[in-house]
């Protein structure tokens, strides 16, 4: 049977028919549906980790324990979870383990677009690349063949373009597997100098392995061309990019395992063809080898290393015109991604702003608070930065920011990185106020719970994390909850809690206006006769206040009646229902 | 075989995801190779939003580029004028002739351009346009908006209303099933 599934949905079947029974994750685009879509299978136990780190570690205890395990994160995820990733390269594994790892070229939806396969080389862990979610789902089950077989974790890389794009799969039966038995085994998974020293040779042993398996895999395959004026290598998404440019003219060394590279199998490719080129998006990295191979490759001198390719990238870099088209002839405003009508965030963002106070911000819907015509956030550059980030600011500012700087993180967030931050500056005893925006749930991922909102992945009850008490356990005396559709409690707790000679946190707390159960008010309504057009409404960048004939307007379809516009108004033009 | 390439573009929240899981399954179901492109997360937030539906024989790109869409769905006028470089000459806008202003515009750093439509139909593009807003409405929500252009985008297509009717029910959870195929209708059906 052949079902239409989305990439990430196809390395779930992939999970769930190679017998995965333990997969944790932290959400994060293009990566998160991989475990959505394996939570609807009963037979694998799935979870949102706080983070990255401790989902790859629960991987890692499943693993041990005998079981096929897999994590699954974004690019920048693997950051957070590199230091298990090292050494899981020494320990290998007793269940085969797979981690997932999605990249986003183009950076759709995220703060940089780094290369994973570099993690993999660094950690000398082997890598797939699929380049449809057929293949999606065929090297997940690939991958715990070769991380039981070689004892080696599996990284499989996704990038948007796989993992958000549907294609036909086929799908079969999920394999009857028992854990292995667990022995306990110290040289093997105790990392101590010693048996560490003794595991590094078998690192680099089975890395010559893999690379004698890489020179005869199915995954990397020759597709025959016409012409051998020009063969291409390529992997992943550019492959498809270059088929639809070329079709069969030229013969395409397509490579399913990035890392080991078959380093014969390119040099007998490279001798049959005059010319080499290699496409690959991001960084050149099977171009660096080829070169090191001795092979005068073309890539990024013709190719981009920046941002997403598209068949008419290939094109143009291979000297082919442009197809016809046409276009208005005058500037179309550009849509950017909004805080949508109804965000909490918005009154915390508006105060922060009027008060021109300076925003340390972190990642997350909240991020929008930089865009005008709030402009409220100075810096993000990671998950977990703005609260360890304040803390160094007011240790350069030697303390005389203080009482004009704050750290925003959302719940989720500081529950992935922000608490050792927030501890930070309890014990290093800094004045910094941080606030936690608690919209109860992960909201730019597509609402994920989190151990804040008292649910688990399946939606049934958790064990809820109390924000309050655990940021008084972390040594914060003053912890103070606002609501941020009221502006003047807001205001009053910003500007109180920077005003006090201590360190604080304020938990501006009211659920994310899309979540399902958030009842939403009558639309607020504008007397017209009432509105001066003095557009003080328009300064918090609501989508659902709008200008029609000089005057204020609603735009129904938008509006939630939060009433944050209502209480701007001077002239109590507009109205919401109480 | 045919090669078709649909691209549905619009403003986040518009719901042109489930659009192009409908009009993929059905035209998977008409035989064709079809692999359907989307992006999530941040651009979901109000942004500018566009999902490729490509069909044919084998297809390799899921993306499609300049000059290339048989035909683009736009949910919101402006979207129609941002992506009508990907039309392929001769191709079809079928749009909804509603007007979202974007942030730019609401704040006042920027213009919504007037008579986009008529504009680009002196520059030889077929305009198909509706006012699938109303319609949405009639049918029960405004977030019907992306049913009621799949139903006018149907009438280009030979396949009948049942199998239309049938993929819906397939798509569309159980509750939004009727109302949908009310948008649906009603843009299938509107002159």
């Amino acid at each position: 049977m052949k079902k239409m599934m989305l990439g990430n949905e196809a390395v779930a079947r992939g999970l769930y028919e190679a017998g995965v029974t333990v997969v944790s994750a932290y959400p994060g685009t293009p990566s998160t549906e991989i475990t959505e879509y394996a939570a609807k299978y009963n037979d694998i136990y799935c979870e949102w980790a706080p983070n990255e780190k401790v989902a790859t570690e629960v991987a890692f205890g499943a693993s041990l324990a005998g079981a096929r395990s897999a994590c699954a994160m974004k690019h920048v995820g693997l950051n957070v979870a590199a230091d298990p990733l090292f050494t899981l390269s020494y320990t290998g594994v007793n269940g085969g383990m797979v981690i997932c790892v999605a990249d986003d070229p183009g950076m759709h939806s995220s703060q940089n677009e780094q290369d994973s396969r570099h993690y993999a080389i660094a950690a000398k862990i082997p890598m797939l690349e699929p380049a449809d979610a057929k293949e999606a789902k065929d090297f997940a089950k690939l991958a715990y063949e070769l991380s039981e077989k070689y004892d080696t974790p599996v990284l499989l890389r996704m990038c948007t373009r796989i993992a958000h794009a549907q294609c036909a799969v086929e799908l079969c039966d999920r394999e009857a597997r028992e854990n292995k038995p667990y022995e306990k085994n110290p040289a093997k998974f105790i990392m101590s100098p010693a048996n560490a020293i003794r595991r590094h040779p078998f690192v680099e042993e089975r890395l010559k392995a893999l690379a004698e398996y890489a020179e005869t895999a199915e995954v990397n395959f020759v597709d025959e061309g016409k012409e051998n004026a020009m063969g291409i290598i390529t992997s992943g998404t550019s492959y498809q990019y270059v088929k639809e440019v070329f079709g069969d003219r030229y013969p395409v060394l397509k490579l399913g395992m990035v890392n080991p590279l078959p380093t014969e199998k390119i040099k007998s490719f490279a001798a049959g063809v005059k010319r080499v080129v290699v496409v690959e998006e991001l960084d050149p990295v099977i171009e660096n080898a080829c070169k090191a191979l001795g092979i005068s490759a073309d890539g990024k001198n013709i190719l981009p290393i920046t941002g997403e390719f598209s068949q008419r990238i290939i094109a143009k870099a291979f000297g082919m015109s442009d197809k016809d088209f046409v276009t208005l002839d005058e500037p179309v405003p550009v849509r950017p991604p909004v805080m949508c009508a109804g965000c909490p965030h918005r009154g915390l963002f508006y105060s922060l702003s009027k008060h021109k106070i300076t925003v340390l911000g972190d990642i997350g819907c909240y991020t929008l608070g930089s865009a005008a015509p709030l402009s409220a956030i100075d810096s993000v550059l990671c998950m977990g930065a703005s609260v360890s980030g304040v803390h160094g600011f007011s240790k350069a500012m030697g303390g005389k920011w203080d009482g004009k700087t704050v750290a925003v993180i959302g719940d989720s967030t500081f529950m992935h990185s922000g608490m050792t931050g927030l501890c930070n500056i309890a014990y290093n005893g800094s004045n910094a106020t941080v606030i936690i925006v608690d919209n109860s749930i992960t909201g730019m991922t597509g609402h994920q719970q989190n151990p804040t909102t008292g649910y688990n992945i399946k939606g049934d009850p958790a064990t809820k994390i109390d924000l309050e008490a655990l940021c008084h356990a972390l040594g914060i005396e003053r912890v103070r909850v606002c609501d941020p559709y009221n502006l003047e409690e807001t205001e009053k707790a910003i500007m109180e809690e920077l005003a006090v000679d201590a360190p604080s946190v304020i938990i501006s707390r009211r659920p994310c206006a899309l979540l399902k159960y958030v009842k939403h008010k009558a639309p607020v309504t504008v007397d017209k006769e009432a509105c001066k057009s003095c557009k003080k409404c328009m300064k918090i960048g609501c989508p659902a206040v709008v200008q029609r004939d000089g005057k204020a307007a609603i735009d129904t379809t938008l509006c939630t009646g939060c009433g944050v516009c209502v209480q701007l108004c001077p002239f109590g033009a507009m109205k919401g229902e109480d | 075989m045919k090669t078709l390439d649909v691209m549905i573009v619009g403003v986040g929240g518009q719901g042109s995801l489930l659009a192009s899981k409908l009009l993929g399954k059905i035209m998977a179901e008409e035989g064709f190779e079809v692999k359907v492109s989307e992006v999530h997360g941040m651009s979901q937030r109000g942004g500018s939003v566009v999902t490729y539906v490509r069909c044919g024989e084998r297809v390799y790109s899921p993306i499609i580029d300049k000059g290339e869409a048989d035909f683009i769905v736009s949910f919101e006028k402006l979207e129609a004028a941002r992506y009508v470089s990907c039309l392929k000459v001769g191709g079809t806008v079928v749009t909804n002739s509603q007007q979202i202003d974007p942030m730019p515009v609401i704040t006042g750093a920027a213009v919504y351009p007037t008579d986009i439509l008529d504009k680009l139909q002196t520059k030889g593009v077929k305009i198909d346009a509706i006012d699938a807003l109303s319609l949405a409405l009639e049918a029960g929500s405004s977030k019907a908006v992306n049913l009621v252009l799949m139903g006018r985008l149907s009438n280009y297509f030979d396949i009948p209303t049942e199998k239309w009717m049938a993929a819906i029910e397939a798509t569309v959870a159980p509750k939004f099933v009727e109302m949908n195929k009310k948008a649906f209708a009603l843009g299938r059906d509107c002159r």
